[in-house]
């Protein structure tokens, strides 16, 4: 069990999120950085699909009733473990009864937690991710609270005796409050003018507070104007995370893993896939900066993605001299599209 | 026959327009959106099928999947015409019309100008088809409202709308099968169980049912 002490701002259960379930209405949902989420499964000997806890912001004290190994991966919060300072990026063991304090996050915005075993919450859907818009999956389909007592999995023989280790993370921005991702223009794209176009591209567009697991409502210095063809809003069609909608106010709205299934709005681009884990760690009051690329590039970005993964994946098999299973990545495009 | 447009949606999903417009729909497409959907779910390259109003989105890997030869072959599907005969089950939800399930029933009436009971009589009136599930988990997009009772939206949505209501909004009406925000005008409340996720499937319709209303109790 964890004892969760101190929840933070919005602690929840997630692994890679639900497939197939899009046609029910159902929302993909998953970790936000699903890279951070896999690397820190690795790190304690999981499969790719066990689930972690996804803390935002930090801020979060827990307490371990019985022994285990931990890794935390993500936004960096300078934690310690009954005082004594632990990694990011990094997996320890815990003995029975000792705490982890996590501080306010320095850079980034979601820190994954996983533990040998992973949390031990039933699947629902395919899935332990919870679903906080519909009230399911996770632990009892809602957000930690103070007090909540979290079940974990048993460690694995392969996760005793197993040395503190940490891994390269994956490439971060050096200006924590400006991001830069890459977009693919979308199915209306052409509904807009070229001058809006050019705005789109060059502007910066700041994350607002009234953002969540659903989407980032961005907001401007000029709202984007379709072109006056239109009257009517568009049928409604199948959305993914990373959409980038522009209601009727102008200002983009990019949807996020726990976004609708299907939506009305015109679609002016996509984030990439190998971007999604950057929007999942902009901040609240950051900046977005958007780049047009070609699908060859996402792909490209894809498979260099893959490759970090494996890098990893190799290090820790080297590292453990085959006490953690062999590496069974299929594609990083399983962790969501 | 209208032609399949197809559209990249990032690099992982594809939206296939099958209408002859962009804001309109017709049962006669989206029966061959269904179809579509039906072959497409069994590609193995498929990860997932979304159907929308009139058109289909497919989500794939994109490291796996030539994205021109799945054109290719969504474009040839589409030329098959579905098979003669209904898909879809018959499904009937009683709704508790009016009252305190109702709140907006009044509101309706005086829209439409005609008494609450015509408004419900006309309601559970007709066969309703289930075109496709979005906006929340086992959220039915229903087509075949009669126009005498089409409302416009509240203008300010409630905070909470309770799980099973029944609602108008503009020319639609669906059920909310979650508590959650809603600015449909509430006719009425449905005891079926629209969405649990502990079933398989999770939703009580499917793309292509038939649902009738009827009327288990009317509160004026």
């Amino acid at each position: 069990m964890i004892d969760i002490q101190r929840a933070g701002l919005l602690t929840t259960v997630q692994d890679l999120g639900r497939t197939r379930q899009r046609e029910f209405g159902v929302a993909s949902g998953g970790a936000l950085d699903p890279l951070a989420c896999v690397v820190a499964n690795r790190l304690v000997g999981n499969d790719l699909s066990a689930a972690t806890l996804e803390i935002t912001m930090g801020s979060c004290v827990l307490r371990f009733t019985s022994a285990t190994l931990v890794s935390l991966t993500g936004a960096d919060c300078h934690a310690d473990l009954d005082g004594k300072a632990v990694w990011s990026w990094w997996r320890f063991p815990v003995a029975r009864g000792q705490t982890l304090t996590l501080r306010p996050a320095r850079f980034g915005m979601r820190t994954y937690l996983a533990v040998a075993g992973g949390i031990d919450v039933p699947e629902t859907l395919g899935s332990r991710s919870t679903d906080l818009t519909a009230g399911f999956g996770g632990f009892e389909g809602r957000a930690l609270h103070d007090g909540d007592r979290i079940p974990i999995g048993h460690p694995g023989s392969a996760a005793r005796n197993v040395q503190p280790l940490g891994v390269r993370p994956p490439l971060w921005l050096s200006d924590p409050l400006a991001h830069r991702v890459r977009v693919l223009p979308g199915p209306e794209y052409d509904d807009f003018t070229a001058a809006t176009h050019k705005r789109f591209w060059e502007d910066p567009w700041q994350v607002t507070p009234n953002s969540n697991r659903m989407g980032y409502r961005l907001s401007g210095p000029e709202p984007l104007a379709r072109k006056k063809n239109r009257l009517h809003d568009l049928l409604s069609h199948g959305v993914v995370p990373g959409v980038i909608q522009i209601p009727p106010s102008g200002q983009p709205i990019i949807l996020l893993a726990d976004a609708q299934t299907t939506g009305g709005y015109p679609k002016i681009g996509t984030v990439i896939t190998a971007d999604l884990w950057r929007l999942g760690q902009a901040r609240l009051g950051s900046t977005l900066y958007f780049s047009e690329c070609t699908a060859a590039e996402a792909r490209e970005a894809l498979r260099e993605q893959l490759r970090y993964l494996e890098q990893v994946e190799r290090a820790l098999a080297w590292h453990d001299r085959g006490i953690l299973r062999a590496p069974k990545l299929t594609a990083i495009s399983r962790l969501r599209a | 026959m209208t032609t399949l447009k197809i559209l990249p949606l990032g690099e992982s999903a594809l939206v296939c327009e099958g209408g002859a417009s962009a804001t309109s729909a017709t049962l006669a497409t989206q029966r061959r959106v269904w179809h579509l959907a039906a072959l497409a779910r069994n590609w193995p390259d498929v990860r997932e099928v979304v159907p929308g109003m009139n058109n289909l989105t497919l989500l794939f890997d994109p490291l796996a999947t030539d994205i021109e030869m799945l054109a290719e072959r969504l474009r040839d599907a589409w030329q098959t015409p579905p098979a003669a005969g209904e898909v879809g089950r018959d499904i009937e939800i009683p709704v508790h019309y009016g009252g305190e399930h109702g709140p907006d029933l009044a509101e309706v009436a005086r829209h439409a100008r005609l008494q609450p009971k015509t408004v419900v009589q006309r309601h559970a009136a007709p066969e309703y088809i289930v075109y496709f599930l979005g906006f929340q988990p086992g959220f039915a997009y229903l087509g075949g409202l009669d126009e005498s009772i089409a409302t416009p939206r509240r203008a300010e949505p409630r905070l909470a709308v309770p799980a099973g209501s029944v609602g108008i909004g503009g020319k639609q009406t669906g059920i909310y099968p979650l508590d959650s925000p809603g600015g449909w005008q509430i006719i009425g409340h449905a005891a079926s169980v629209l969405f649990d996720p502990a079933a398989s499937p999770p939703a009580l319709l499917a793309p292509g049912d038939r649902v009738r209303f009827t009327i288990a109790s009317l509160d004026l």
